[in-house]
């Protein structure tokens, strides 16, 4: 294996509250190679911003708490430092690009203030050399006559340009590893198409790595070389980009992708929803998680969890946390293109499911209505 | 079955038959000519003065078949949620009119308008801002029963419990609190509740955004089928270009207050006229490594000008990469350039 640039293993971030013990993020391993972008998928609650937090320690403690595991950036454990060490480590070494650029930037600072200010203070610079650094930074994403708008405030900032300075921000220090939560989420698709047209290119003039969390598939499809899909603070499927498109498995993976209408593909007359909710990650159910929403589902599923295995029959680096797509098991084989906005096929597999012995329902949420 | 191949959008399944509903056609539930809804700006502390003008949405026309759905789409900004409103008289349009079955609703009076929303109603984009917290789910659905003097006493609770039931609820859910559902739980109560009066029109004001991706089809396809069985018509506004293709009949692109273009379902995401439209499409992703490294986007540069002083001539002027000198000088008429395909630009089409 390739020199990874960061190693995450087992990493177990919980949330103590009132309530109980939130388990957002449930023994998540993953590694990111130099100048690689991995893509992490899921829904809201699946853990995917709890991860990017954990690995800049910037778990608000409390209530939260990284309870074990390791994280090694460039050879040395990130859990294990002080806070000095770690201060050193963000925004110098990993810098962050938030979901939301209005909320992020300091209002009552200048432009220059909040990007100079990591330029003093990790890189050292004086004064001058650091606003000179700033304002080749605001050049370098595209901000339209940077010199005269160092010195504005973020609110004379339209949407789209504050997040090139979050952007700006973030590349200051050269770092090794970007995270990027959600970056485009709060913009609009004209403005998201430049943002990830910008990203793409700085990652490979600069070959810095990254990892993009978004709920969007078609944001990673054009970004990353490899895709992590998270649910229930864990990761359900991890293979290449390619590979996960064209042969996903996990039936998570493919709820998502069947249940967002898509502008290349003919219109479908129904869509096909994950019925349920995602689930409670205070009591999360004991087997597999997505066992109460999964139409694949079988016993085993309710009573045991499934590891993250490779699947039978695809690439090598493509893993998936399902008893189905294991050794032996009842999706190994299935082609999920069959079965994309069939309805046809999902009433099979519907009518399969209802012979099967009958299963107490969790939740009090009956079925929707039949037309009548 | 290769699904997922990057083949051109043939849209079989669209069997229905195109109707001949223009403007003014008879046929309409909805006819909005020349809509502006200007929101005044002012300076001054005791006196105020106005010293101009938000454009949120400046002169346009469009109309509405019964039972069919018009998508809104545009970029945040563009008046599309302000169109909305001041269709349903929520503001007070500036000017222009808009008729409901063939009633000229900026003339009515309070009373009567108020019986006008009987027939149509709003279901808003944020399920955790639009229901009143401290009120049970039953009290929230019953209030426009009674409001409207639909229902009262044990009538009331039956109906509220249909319609949970309708929306996909479990009707015995009527004394719990908003708090205790989730999102897409919360945006059924409000669809519940827009239900309740049984309009013939509803406006959707971006319903599912505020949702999580595997929540959004639940809802999309609830639409769809509370559509069919109960014969709504709807207007419904949103970002999403995939989605609006998937709910819409018709769909009308917006930018900075004004409809750019207007046209089939499949001849706007098949033949988009209008350089914005073009853009517009290119720039949504879709989850497909092999044809997002194929694909050609039209980037546009720059950001959408101020509605406070927009741009002379046409609005899109300044962004667009087809732009003369005519552009900048004279706004584009909004003319039908093919049957049923309006578009509102000096150079239409490729």
């Amino acid at each position: 294996m390739a020199q990874q640039l960061l190693e995450v293993t087992n990493l177990y971030t919980q949330f103590f509250t009132r309530d109980g013990v939130v388990r957002a993020v449930d023994g998540v391993t993953f590694e990111v190679a130099a100048g690689e972008t991995l893509g992490i998928v899921g829904e809201s609650g699946c853990g995917k911003s709890v991860t990017a937090l954990s690995l800049m320690r910037l778990i608000p403690q409390p209530p939260g708490k990284i309870v074990k595991g390791s994280i090694m950036f460039d050879g040395a454990d990130v859990l294990k430092m002080d806070d000095d060490e770690v201060r050193s480590i963000r925004g110098n070494n990993i810098a962050m690009i938030f979901q939301d650029p209005m909320t992020s930037l300091n209002p009552v600072l200048t432009i220059s203030r909040q990007i100079s200010e990591a330029l003093e203070l990790h890189l050292k610079m004086d004064k001058s050399e650091a606003r000179k650094r700033t304002i080749e930074l605001l050049d370098l994403v595209n901000i339209p006559s940077a010199k005269k708008r160092v010195d504005d405030y973020p609110h004379q900032f339209s949407g789209g340009m504050r997040q090139r300075v979050m952007i700006a921000m973030a590349l200051s220090c050269n770092p090794k590893l970007i995270l990027a939560d959600e970056p485009t989420t709060a913009l609009d698709v004209t403005i998201q198409a430049q943002i990830l047209d910008l990203l793409k290119n700085l990652a490979r003039e600069f070959r810095t790595a990254f990892i993009l969390i978004t709920h969007d598939l078609g944001v990673v499809a054009g970004m990353t070389q490899r895709i992590h899909v998270m649910y229930g603070g864990k990761i359900v499927e991890k293979a290449d980009t390619a590979e996960l498109f064209a042969n996903p498995k996990m039936p998570y993976t493919w709820g998502l992708l069947r249940s967002i209408p898509r502008l290349d593909e003919r219109r479908k007359a129904k869509l096909v929803p994950i019925e349920g909710l995602p689930p409670d990650l205070i009591a999360p159910p004991p087997g597999c998680r997505f066992e109460p929403r999964c139409q694949y589902r079988r016993d085993i599923c309710k009573e045991k969890e499934p590891e993250l295995e490779h699947i039978p029959n695809s690439k090598p680096d493509h893993e998936a946390r399902c008893w189905g797509t294991q050794q032996g098991g009842w999706l190994v084989d299935t082609d999920w293109h069959k079965e994309v906005g069939d309805t046809r096929v999902i009433e099979e597999i519907k009518q399969e499911i209802a012979q099967l012995p009958p299963e107490p329902k969790p939740g009090d949420i009956p079925p929707p209505p039949v037309a009548m | 079955m290769a699904v997922n191949t990057p083949t051109k959008p043939a849209d079989p399944d669209f069997v229905r038959i195109r109707s001949t509903a223009t403007f003014d056609s008879g046929k309409n539930l909805l006819d909005v000519k020349a809509l502006k809804m200007h929101f005044p700006l002012t300076q001054g502390i005791i006196f105020q003065r106005q010293v101009g003008a938000v454009r949120a949405v400046d002169g346009i026309d469009f109309f509405v078949e019964k039972s069919e759905t018009l998508g809104l789409v545009g970029e945040s900004g563009c008046g599309k949620s302000t169109t909305g409103r001041a269709i349903l008289q929520l503001y007070k349009p500036t000017a222009g009119e808009v008729k409901f079955d063939g009633v000229e609703l900026t003339k009515l009076g309070g009373e009567q308008m108020r019986k006008m929303r009987r027939r149509m109603q709003m279901i808003f984009q944020d399920p955790y801002a639009s229901l009143n917290p401290r009120m049970t789910v039953g009290n929230i659905i019953g209030e426009p029963l009674e409001v409207h003097n639909l229902a009262s006493g044990k009538e009331k609770t039956e109906r509220v419990q249909e319609l949970l039931r309708v929306v996909g609820l479990n009707p015995y859910f009527t004394n719990r609190y908003p708090h205790e559902f989730s999102g897409g739980q919360r945006q059924r109560i409000g669809i519940a509740r827009a239900l309740a009066v049984e309009p013939e029109f509803i406006v959707c004001d971006e319903p599912i955004s505020a949702l999580d991706v595997s929540i959004q089809a639940q809802v999309i396809n609830l639409l769809e089928e509370l559509q069919d069985r109960f014969k709504l018509t709807y207007l419904f506004i949103a970002h999403d270009l995939s989605v609006v293709r998937h709910i819409s009949d018709r769909v009308a692109v917006m930018y900075l207050g004004k409809i750019v273009e207007l046209a089939d379902r499949v001849d706007l995401y098949e033949r988009p006229l209008h350089p914005y439209s073009q853009a517009l499409l290119s720039a949504v992703p879709i989850p497909d490594p092999a044809i997002e490294s194929k694909r050609k986007r039209i980037i546009l540069t720059g950001d959408v000008p101020s509605p406070v002083n927009p741009p002379s001539g046409c609005r899109f002027h300044t962004r667009c990469w087809k732009a003369q000198q005519i552009c900048s000088e004279v706004d584009p008429e909004f003319i039908e350039h093919e049957t049923r395909h309006w578009a509102a630009c000096h150079f239409p089409g490729a």
